[in-house]
This record gives C-alpha cells, structure tokens and sequence, in this order.
C-alpha cells in the first residue's frame, strides 16, 4: 500500500473517484465527534479554569474579581481538604481491597465445570449494572439498626452502622464492594481462560502444589487483567459521589467529590470550587494516562 | 487427563460449588429485598424478625404514583366503599388520594414524570452516541488519522472526568444559554459522556469486519458511502445493539449530573427516588417499588448483553 494513500484499503479500488472523495468522508465522520467532545468537555473545563482564579460566586450577581493564585494556594493549605483526600484514599484502599479478593476469589470459584454457570455467571453480575443511587439508597434500609435484615442475619443487634462516624465508610464501602466485585469477577475469569491448560498439566507432572501453582502460572497470567480491574476501580472509586451522598452526611464519609459539590453547589464558592476540580482533574487524568496504558499493553496481546 | 478426578478433587469441586451458591444468595439478596418489599403492606416492610412470607400487594404502587395527604378522619363507610379498589389501598394505609379541588381528578406524584424524562434522555442520548459513535469509528478503523493514538486516547480521556468536576462550568453555561433543567441539557451531557465510549468499542467492533467486503463492494461500483451502509452498517448491527444498551443504561442509571442540572422539569428518576426518603420514617415500600420499576429494563438488558458485558465493561480491550 502506497504510504500516500489514506485509506487501509485496497487502493486499486479508485473508489476516490466516485461520490465523496476518501478525505472528506473522514473527516465527514470523525470531526463531528471531536466537535462535540471538545464544545462540551475541553470548552467547559477552560471555562472554569478562568474562574478558578477568581473569587466568583455563582449565588450573586457581584463581578468576578481576579485573584490569581490565592485559591490554588488556600485548598493547599487546608487542613479539611486535606482530610477529605484521606477519607478518600482509605475508602479507595478499603473497597478495591474488597472488590479484588471478592471478586478474583468468586471467579477462581467459578473457574470449573458448574452446572448452570451461564446463567450463574450473569446472576452474579447483575449488581454492577444497577443504578449506583437508588440501589445504593436501599441499602439504607438493609442497614437499619432497628429492622434491617443486615443486623438479623448476621445477629448484630442494634449495630449502628451508617450512624457511627468511625462505621459509615465501611458501610458505604461494602455497598461499593458487592456492586463492583463482579466486575472484578468479570475480568479476572476471562484472564483465567486465557491461561493455557497444559501449564496446569506440566506443572501437576512435576508434583507442583497448590499454591505453588497459584502463585508461578495462575497469578501471573492473569495480572496483566487483574490490573486492568484494579486501576479502573480505583480510577471509579477516587471519583465516588452517588453511593456516599445518598448514604451518608457524615463529616467522616466526605469524600473529595462530595466536598467539591457542597463547595460548588451548596456554598457557592464558584471560583474556590473550579480551582479545587482542576487539582482533582490533574490527579484523575494522571491515573487515566495509566489505565490506557495498561489497556493497550493488553490489547497488543 | 480429563475424566480422572481423584476424590480429593471431587471434594474440592463440591465444596466450590458450594460456595458459588451461597455467594449467589448474599449477591441477590439485596435484589431480592427489593422486589419482595415493593409487594408488602407498609406495616411488613419494617419488622423484626423480618416478613418473609406475606399476602402480596400492589399498594406500594398505587402509593407510588398517586400524590397522597394523611387521613384526618376515617372515611364513611358510603365513601370507602364507591371509592374503586385502589383508592381504598391508600385508605387502609391510613391515607387518602389528593383530588384535584376543580375537576375531581387525582393528582399524580412525580414519579411518572421523572420515569418518562429517564427514558426520553436516555433514547435519545444513546441514539446520537451509537449514531456519531458508529461513524467516528469507522472513520479510524479503516482511515489513516495523524496522531490517531492520541485522539483516541482523547477520546477516552473525556469519558474519565468526574462528574461534579464537569458539571460546574456546565452549570455556569447551562444558565447563560437556559439549558438548566431542560431536557436537552441533560441529553448533551449524556451524548458526550457515552459517545467516547460508544467510539472505543465500536472501533473493535468494526476492526473485526473484514476489509475484503468493502473492497468487493467497491469493486462492484459502490461508492464507499454505499459500501459503509449497505455492508458496513448490516455487519456492525450486533455491535451496535450491544453499544446502545451499554449507552442506555449508563444515562438510565446517572445521578450526579441529574441531581445537579435538573430539579423540576427535567428531572429523571435516580436523583428524585431518593429525595422520597427525606427526614422521619420513609415509606420503603414506595421507595421500594419506585426502584423495583426502576430497575426492571436494567435487569432485562443484563441478560440481553450478557455475552458482550466483558468486552463493554473493558472499552473493547478483552473480546474473549
């Protein structure tokens, strides 16, 4: 193929030469779409990088007033922000902990001739395709300490668990955990059945263990997929705002995206808030750049 | 190899059988306590030990569609007895039907309304992101673009960005243009968060159609719009099923953006099923059957997609 050509077809074809030309349908059905993402997602986020430099409240009609970097240096120097930074890095810790030993565990289970595992598999999945609010809301109820079922079954008495300040973010986490591990589930089997079953069989005629077996074939074939899961759920679970707004006011679930929408939308603080979305931005878009990454080496596979 | 198990295997695959069952149970039983409180009488929804075995009722969702007041007064027996049977559900719940004052006409609650914005926000968005998605698509799949790699990752890189962190300069501009709590707010956003989206995975999607069909196509005197729509498209058409109802469900089951961006007009269901609960005693049986219906086209599309859910949960990277 000539390297002047454009299109991955066969160039003999001449097709440029009937109705629109090659160029014109890429561009035809790519800008478009550039069009769209950059007018209502890079737009914006200049926007409000305007406003971060401002002490702009969106709750009154008083002008803007340019105050450069004093909102970038105040959230820096905060103690409470820096408080909702790691309320959010052990609840990151605490659900992706939970979601991968729950999830790699079910799919190790699974990982055998059972019978109905189709139907089973699709079962197991269907919480992570649910609503994040409103299932999220109901497990308000499963936690009541009075008639939840939570506390029956599992014959806690009257265990506060959304109430106690030092509980509600592991309550909010184990929600998290049983709406995600699926997915951790998910992903983790399809590494499972990649793994070439005649390592299985080499490693059993050298008398191999079990966990010998676990840790040199099983753990690191399925990593590069494992991965994929763990950096998604921390990118997902860093960004948090449903499950612990409807859950939970508690100062001691506060998670950085739940602070940035009481600044923004609550206290109005417009200009403080935008400057605080650009940090939380930078952060999220260097754990992107690692996710991508990742994807592609497994892509290339 | 195959065949021969020795009975400590046997033992290992039962007791993992086993297990898979009772992770099963735990998993659904949240589910479960859903659909099973949406049927119960308000006075079963919250006892100790908890009701599993009851008369079923759809009072729940009478309640949930009816705009209700407290019963100051019992009803006259005249009254309870003309008024039709649903009506006498919210009676023996100890509340009565809010009428409208003029015509006599029951007023409704907002559910309805916020179930009819869920869907129209929802079709539309994903109709324009499977719409744009399908085309961008095909337009790197089978054209050279300069830094491809990184309008692709650009691409993806907008799907990434938190919500509130979106939402507020969108807000901002939302109000300049009067956007807030329309419909059609609520549809750009939802357009741009799943078009990136829709991209990725219908690139993989069309990878896997083989070029020669186009060239064949070609060669037979198409032009290679026709080539796209008459043999392209019908080859993509199970991508792109598979596409839309990931897209749908994002944009059905979104809070952050509805909660901000909507409060009366535009409003979807996940931001105003939780606003029921407020403070004092909820009615979990409303709540209860608001997400019962809520949850039913997500549950239904779950086993539709169920063999496209690993490479739609992964943007395309793991087909299987």
């Amino acid at each position: 193929m000539p390297t002047n050509n454009m299109t991955r077809l066969d160039p003999n074809s001449q097709a440029a030469s009937r109705g629109l030309s090659d160029l014109s349908i890429r561009n035809l059905f790519i800008i478009p779409t550039i069009a769209f993402l950059i007018i209502f997602n890079i737009f914006p986020l200049l926007y409000s990088l305007g406003y971060s430099f401002t002490d702009f409240r969106a709750s009154t009609n008083a002008p803007a007033k340019f105050v450069g970097l004093q909102n970038y240096r105040d959230l820096l120097n905060d103690p409470f922000i820096w408080k909702n930074f790691s309320i959010t890095a052990k609840y990151v810790l605490i659900s992706v902990t939970g979601q991968v030993v729950v999830g790699f565990g079910l799919a190790m289970l699974l990982n055998r001739a059972i019978p109905a595992k189709g139907l089973i598999t699709t079962l197991l999945l269907l919480p992570m395709m649910l609503s994040m609010a409103v299932v999220g809301l109901f497990w308000k109820l499963l936690y009541d300490p009075n008639f939840g079922i939570i506390n029956y079954f599992l014959g806690l008495g009257k265990f506060e668990w959304l109430a106690d300040p030092d509980m509600a973010l592991w309550a909010i986490a184990i929600v998290d955990i049983w709406m995600w591990s699926p997915f951790v589930m998910l992903l983790s089997l399809a590494g499972l059945s990649a793994v070439p079953k005649h390592l299985y069989e080499a490693a059993e005629i050298d008398r191999a263990g079990n966990i010998y077996t676990f840790f040199r074939i099983t753990l690191p074939l399925v990593a590069p997929i494992l991965m994929i899961a763990i950096i998604f759920r921390t990118m997902e679970a860093f960004k948090t705002f449903d499950l612990a707004y409807v859950l939970s006011s508690q100062p001691t679930t506060e998670l950085i995206a739940i602070r940035l929408y009481k600044m923004a939308f609550q206290e109005w603080q417009t200009g403080m808030s935008s400057a605080f979305a650009y940090i939380v931005l930078i952060m999220v878009v260097a754990i992107t750049n690692i996710y991508v990454k990742y994807l592609n080496k497994v892509k290339a596979r | 190899m195959a065949g021969v198990q020795t009975s400590a295997e046997k033992w290992t695959n039962r007791t993992a059988i086993a297990a898979v069952f009772v992770a099963l149970i735990i998993m659904l039983t949240p589910i479960y306590w859903i659909a099973a409180t949406a049927f119960k009488p308000r006075n079963l929804a919250t006892t100790i030990p908890p009701t599993v075995v009851y008369e079923p009722t759809v009072a729940p969702f009478v309640k949930l569609f009816t705009k209700r007041s407290q019963l100051r007064e019992q009803p006259t027996q005249e009254e309870y007895d003309n008024a039709p049977w649903w009506e006498q559900m919210v009676f023996d719940g100890g509340e009565k039907v809010v009428r409208n004052r003029k015509s006599g006409e029951v007023r409704s609650s907002g559910y309805g309304d916020r179930f009819k914005n869920s869907l129209i926000v929802s079709v539309i968005s994903t109709i324009l992101a499977v719409g744009m998605g399908t085309l961008t698509a095909y337009g790197f799949s089978r054209f050279k673009v300069a830094g491809e790699d990184d309008w692709l990752f650009f691409i993806l890189s907008t799907r990434m960005l938190p919500p509130v962190v979106v939402a507020i300069p969108m807000f901002l501009m939302y109000r300049v243009v009067g956007l807030n709590d329309t419909h059609m707010g609520l549809i750009i956003l939802y357009t741009a968060f799943n078009l990136s989206f829709a991209v990725w995975i219908m690139k993989g999607f069309i990878d896997e159609i083989p070029r020669e069909y186009e060239e064949a196509a070609l060669v037979d005197g198409y032009t290679r719009i026709q080539a796209f729509f008459k043999v392209v498209l019908p080859e993509a058409l199970t991508g792109m099923a598979a596409t839309a109802v990931f897209c749908f469900i994002t944009a059905w089951n979104e809070y952050a953006f509805a909660l901000i961006m909507t409060n009366r007009n535009a409003q979807t269901a996940p931001p105003y099923i939780p606003s029921q609960v407020g403070s004092g005693l909820p009615d979990w049986t409303v709540i209860a059957a608001g997400t019962f219906l809520f949850l039913i086209p997500v549950a239904i599309f779950t086993f539709l997609l169920r063999n496209h859910l690993l490479r739609g949960m992964s943007f395309g990277a793991i087909r299987k």
